[in-house]
């Protein structure tokens, strides 16, 4: 009796687990580690948040665990991707190597709250930069500008072009994210399903559950890549989402090091590389003209 | 406190949903858990394995699990069942667990006398259960009843990750939108789940003083 019983147990358990695989993500880049190099003789400004940070030879660094492209943790709890890339630029210019990184998962929901407490001292989490954002934190960047996308089940059965398509249709993101927020504010005729992470919502699309599923087109670009047969990018951006690096408020000094540090990549290719190496390596894309920094 | 009340409409919204999933939860856990505690007692074996199985199972898996089965689980062999009703029956199947359990902690303490009175009768095992045992078995624990079903309101917080926007989904939604608010944001959702909570409380307090048995 008492084995039937762990053997039924074990038997939901199972199936719930099958239930819940997302294949996104499984083709994790293999170049880890970056080719940035780090640089040997830093000095800074006494005082400066550079100067500590390149005293204490570490930093911490905030960023998403479940973002193919961008930020995916393994197992080992290191994560790999174009933001993971950016963060270990600009820690390699203060004289931090990749190892002294010490990383924090921030969701969209805490990245504010870890940055005003110091739980990081930046983050680089497919952060959008906004106005009501901007008087909490400061904004250093863009380093890449994303679009609000639509995926859908593979085909396009509903001949879902764009947002307007959307109308009386089922569409799924993550609750506390801004495309949420912008279905719920420009297309409110569309049926809004939201979990915590985008991974349900692949299954949800998957179950037939919702028609859509709307994000960044990075996001959803990784997700397609990991189930190709059976999603597919409408390919048409209907936001401007200019990604950028969250630090402190007021901390002007850091603000523009992390600019000029950016600036220097996009120049001498190494922003191209590190795009290349992560999400260029799944999506297939090659690296876009960088954007501009804006030194507000 | 301004933040409170500029968006009263959307703690109202998900105040009535976390309101409702709990009501309907309560009410599938209830009715279940007595059945299952009528079938925990019974004289026939297979009902009493079959009760013993499902407590077992359902009071050993973490609710985030059962949700997970139920909402993504469910649809791989082609059985969707929407959000909302799929968080009651979430919910209400896993507190039927702990509702049998406290009801059969219940029975236990009725005198065994009670039930062979009943026997001598000539009432029927069903009869004599619903007449004799379970009365007086569901006034000797509505403080742990109360105890489960206050823990069921809390728990139907995990709704929010399988998209029902209850109470702890406007956390992220509002600390995204403006998260200079977050006190605020906390103070609503927290007095939120008192509204309910503390009323059943006090409910479950003066149930249990008026009719508690005095052994």
């Amino acid at each position: 009796m008492r084995i039937t019983r762990y053997a039924a147990a074990l038997a939901a358990t199972g199936v719930v687990l099958a239930g819940c695989s997302s294949d996104a993500g499984e083709t994790t880049e293999e170049a880890a580690g970056g080719g940035a190099e780090v640089a040997d003789d830093v000095s800074f400004d006494e005082g400066t948040t550079m100067a500590e940070l390149a005293d204490a030879g570490t930093i911490t660094v905030g960023t998403k665990f479940d973002q193919p492209g961008f930020g995916l943790a393994g197992p080992d709890g290191v994560p790999e991707g174009f933001d993971v890339e950016i963060a270990e630029l600009i820690a390699a210019e203060l004289g931090i190597a990749t190892d002294d990184i010490e990383w924090v998962e921030t969701v969209s929901a805490n990245r504010e709250s870890f940055i005003q407490n110091g739980d990081v001292d930046m983050v680089v989490a497919t952060y959008t930069i906004n106005d009501s954002r901007k008087e909490l934190i400061d904004f250093a960047g863009p380093y890449y500008e994303a679009g609000q996308d639509i995926m859908v089940a593979a085909g396009n059965p509903l001949g879902i072009q764009g947002p307007d398509d959307l109308a009386g249709r089922n569409v799924c993101s993550v609750e506390g994210s801004t495309p949420a927020e912008e279905i719920r504010t420009n297309y409110p005729e569309a049926t809004l399903t939201l979990f915590d992470v985008y991974s349900k919502c692949a299954d949800a699309l998957r179950n037939g559950q919702v028609d859509a599923v709307t994000t960044d087109n990075v996001i959803l670009t990784g997700l397609v890549a990991g189930a190709p047969e059976e999603f597919e990018l409408v390919g048409n951006p209907f936001t401007e989402e200019p990604y950028g690096i969250g630090i402190t408020k007021g901390d002007d000094e850091f603000r523009s090091f992390i600019n000029d540090t950016l600036e220097a990549s996009f120049e001498d290719g190494s922003w191209a590389e590190a795009w290349d190496r992560t999400a260029g390596a799944i999506t297939g894309t090659d690296a876009p003209e960088p954007p501009s920094v804006d030194r507000y | 406190m301004q933040f409170l009340i500029d968006n009263f409409d959307l703690f109202w919204d998900a105040f009535l949903t976390t309101l409702s999933l709990s009501l309907l939860a309560c009410l599938v856990a209830l009715v279940l858990g007595t059945i299952l505690a009528a079938m925990r007692v019974s004289p026939i074996p297979p009902l009493r394995g079959l009760a013993t199985f499902y407590v077992e199972t359902f009071r050993n898996t973490p609710l985030t699990v059962v949700f997970f089965f139920m909402i993504f689980g469910l649809p791989q062999i082609d059985f969707v069942i929407d959000f909302f009703p799929g968080a009651v029956l979430s919910v209400g199947l896993y507190t039927a667990a702990f509702v049998c359990e406290a009801l059969r902690s219940g029975i236990n303490s009725v005198s065994p006398g009670q039930a062979e009175a009943a026997r001598a009768l000539g009432l029927t095992f069903g009869q004599s259960l619903s007449q004799v045992v379970l009365p007086q078995a569901f006034r000797t624990v509505v403080p742990p009843l109360g105890n489960v079903l206050i823990a069921m309101v809390k728990n139907t917080s995990i709704a929010a990750g399988f998209s029902v926007s209850e109470l702890s989904s406007l956390l992220p939604r509002l600390v995204n939108a403006s998260a200079g608010d977050l006190t605020a944001i906390l103070i609503g959702v927290v007095v939120g789940y008192m509204l309910i909570t503390l009323p059943s409380a006090l409910a479950v307090h003066r149930i249990e003083r008026r009719v508690a048995i005095l052994r």
